[in-house]
């Protein structure tokens, strides 16, 4: 592993812009660390060298011209969920076989203005749809984490399996990723990153390849808070393109770090408190309450009363939305295409031998909950129910600033230990899933090792809008965690 | 049991996904297992609760009405299967 690697994304900033190394160099070792590192991980299905190098090289000039922008030379990955001019997008998806977008994302766009260089296409679940990152038409993508005395392959987590890896396992300096239900912090949270999902609407969808739209924000996935907060700033802001992305000011997030947590009131949400939660989470969750109160927080307990709906809420909601986002791939306008009789079969036999399973059971569950005679019964009353969700979230803000919580259930699991089950996979999300319901931002900070010696999370939801709570509060939780012990480097081919 | 064989058949047939006979088994089970999970939602009163149509209360931008897009076929047509010029070919539908 090279230092040029193990460094944050702001200290990378600082070295480039003092010209301890150039853009060149850095890129350069990130495409060794992917070629030696990425076979055994599957984090990337599509690495890009030569752009990275082609765009280091402009940065380079742009850095001895003093011309830096905010991300000059900094090396990313990008979930493949986010189309990319001329460079093959898929959603892990077959039936995006071979897309190759004519466009942009906004969010990317944002990125390679800022002087970012992409190092390829990040593996993850098809259609974002998974928390384990098992549903990928690529193949599984392995956690850098092993369970202590232990070689069996775990999960990265998902759907941004691939994102987590290769920011975990240093094959990235920073990644983009997406959150419908917990996509961000939940593999956060299982190999020990940063991962923020901001306020619904701070982020543009606009070539994002969508899943659930009322749900889907896109964020960064990187080591430290201060690295998710330089890469937020970039990727926010407001799109014409996208009519429900916010008109706001984007706030400067970095400025936001050193608040400390005087004054704050921090709610402790007695619902998280789940029947049949290990023990460690549990402790987790109390060291992270001390640490916040030593550092001047006051603590209150709080209610969300309905806490327990919204996994099941979001289960009728986001198949629903999926159902209808994901009609378009009709084997007509991009990707797969298997012929059949007349069109109708045309379409049935396309799409399916180009969704999987998991994508399969959410278009079906999605196309029942809103056929003739149902959808008074289920999306409406899950919208009903969302609503509740909401004004819990707004009543306890009446009362506490900030609101702290497990990130997961449990550390991560095995390869193949939860996918025979699909409730069992998706009681995953449970902690992550009612912030999307309330378009409310979160963020997954490492707090501390499981008893199997792999990473585990603490999860800040603020108000609508008040991303910089979450850096404030999640630096605090980040420098009383300290360092972490870190993934030991088992995939690099030497 | 809400989904029957029938049922799996239907919603199959709606949302265009051929499924085969030991598909249609297992997410019979399956859609049966999510939809009794997801019956729990009845236990709560939504009496008078409006449903919810956007989680941020911001007033939707109007745009001025004058065209700033467009002109690009051929960008479109590029990712489909099968095409003529600038048009997407699909089989027969007007006999």
């Amino acid at each position: 592993m090279s230092e040029l690697t193990d460094i944050s994304l702001a200290e990378a900033r600082n070295g480039l812009r003092r010209k301890e190394f150039s853009a060149k160099e850095i890129t350069q070792a990130h495409i060794d660390a992917i070629e030696t590192g990425n076979e055994a991980l599957n984090a990337y299905i599509l690495p890009t060298p030569k752009l990275a190098l082609k765009t280091a090289e402009i940065a380079d000039k742009k850095i001895s011209d003093n011309e830096a922008r905010p991300l000059e030379g900094i090396p990313l990955g990008i979930k493949d969920l986010f189309c990319t001019k001329d460079v093959r997008t898929t959603a892990s998806s077959h039936i995006l076989n071979g897309f190759t977008p004519t466009y942009e994302s906004t969010i990317t766009r944002n990125l390679w203005d800022a002087g970012a260089v992409m190092l390829g296409k990040l593996n993850c679940d098809e259609f974002a749809m998974g928390s384990s990152n098992e549903t990928s038409h690529f193949g599984n993508v392995i956690s850098p984490w092993r369970r202590e005395g232990s070689n069996a392959p775990l999960v990265p987590g998902g759907s941004s399996g691939g994102s987590a890896a290769a920011v975990s396992a240093r094959l990235c300096l920073g990644a983009t990723a997406t959150d419908t239900g917990g996509s961000i912090r939940q593999p956060a949270a299982l190999t020990g990153t940063v991962g923020i999902k901001p306020t619904y609407g701070r982020c543009s969808r606009w070539g994002v390849v969508a899943f659930a739209s009322s749900l889907d924000q896109a964020g960064p996935l990187t080591r430290t808070v201060h690295d998710a907060a330089i890469m937020l700033k970039v990727m926010s802001g407001y799109d014409p393109k996208d009519s429900t992305s916010v008109d706001l000011p984007v706030p400067d997030f970095e400025a936001a770090l050193s608040g400390g947590m005087k004054g704050l009131k921090v709610g402790i949400p007695k619902e998280y408190r789940m029947d049949g939660m290990p023990e460690e989470i549990e402790t987790l969750w109390q060291q992270g309450i001390e640490w916040l109160r030593s550092e001047g927080a006051e603590i209150i307990d709080v209610s969300l009363p309905h806490t327990k709906y919204a996994l099941p809420a979001y289960y009728i909601v986001a198949p629903a939305e999926a159902s209808s986002n994901l009609a378009r791939y009709d084997g007509v306008r991009y990707g797969l295409r298997v012929p059949g009789g007349d069109i109708i079969e045309q379409y049935e036999n396309t799409r399916s031998a180009g969704f999987g399973p998991e994508v399969k059971r959410r278009v079906l569950i999605g196309t029942y909950v809103l056929s003739a005679g149902y959808y008074d019964a289920y999306y409406l009353k899950a919208q009903k129910v969302r609503t509740l969700i909401k004004r819990d979230f707004e009543q306890a803000f009446e009362k506490v600033d900030v609101l702290l919580t497990p990130a997961t259930p449990g550390p991560a699991f095995a390869l193949g230990e939860k996918s025979g089950d699909p409730i069992e996979m998706y009681l995953n999300d449970i902690f992550t899933v009612p912030a999307n319901m309330s378009g409310l931002p979160g963020i997954s900070i490492p707090a501390g090792l499981s008893n199997e010696g792999t990473p585990l999370g603490l999860q800040l939801i603020s108000r609508a809008f008040d991303e910089e709570m979450l850096f404030r509060v999640g630096k605090v939780i980040e420098d009383a965690a300290g360092i972490l012990s870190r993934p030991e480097d088992w995939w690099s081919i030497t | 049991m809400k989904v029957d064989d029938a049922t799996v058949r239907n919603i199959a047939r709606l949302a265009r996904i051929k499924v085969s006979d030991e598909e249609a088994i297992s997410l019979k089970g399956e859609l049966n297992g999510i939809l009794q999970w997801v019956e729990q939602l009845n236990e709560v009163d939504t009496d008078g609760v409006e449903p919810m149509t956007c989680v941020t209360e911001m007033p939707v931008k109007m745009r001025k009405d004058e065209v700033t897009d467009g002109g690009y076929a051929s960008d479109i047509v590029k990712n489909a299967p099968e095409k003529a010029g600038t048009f997407f070919v699909v089989p027969k539908v007007v006999e």
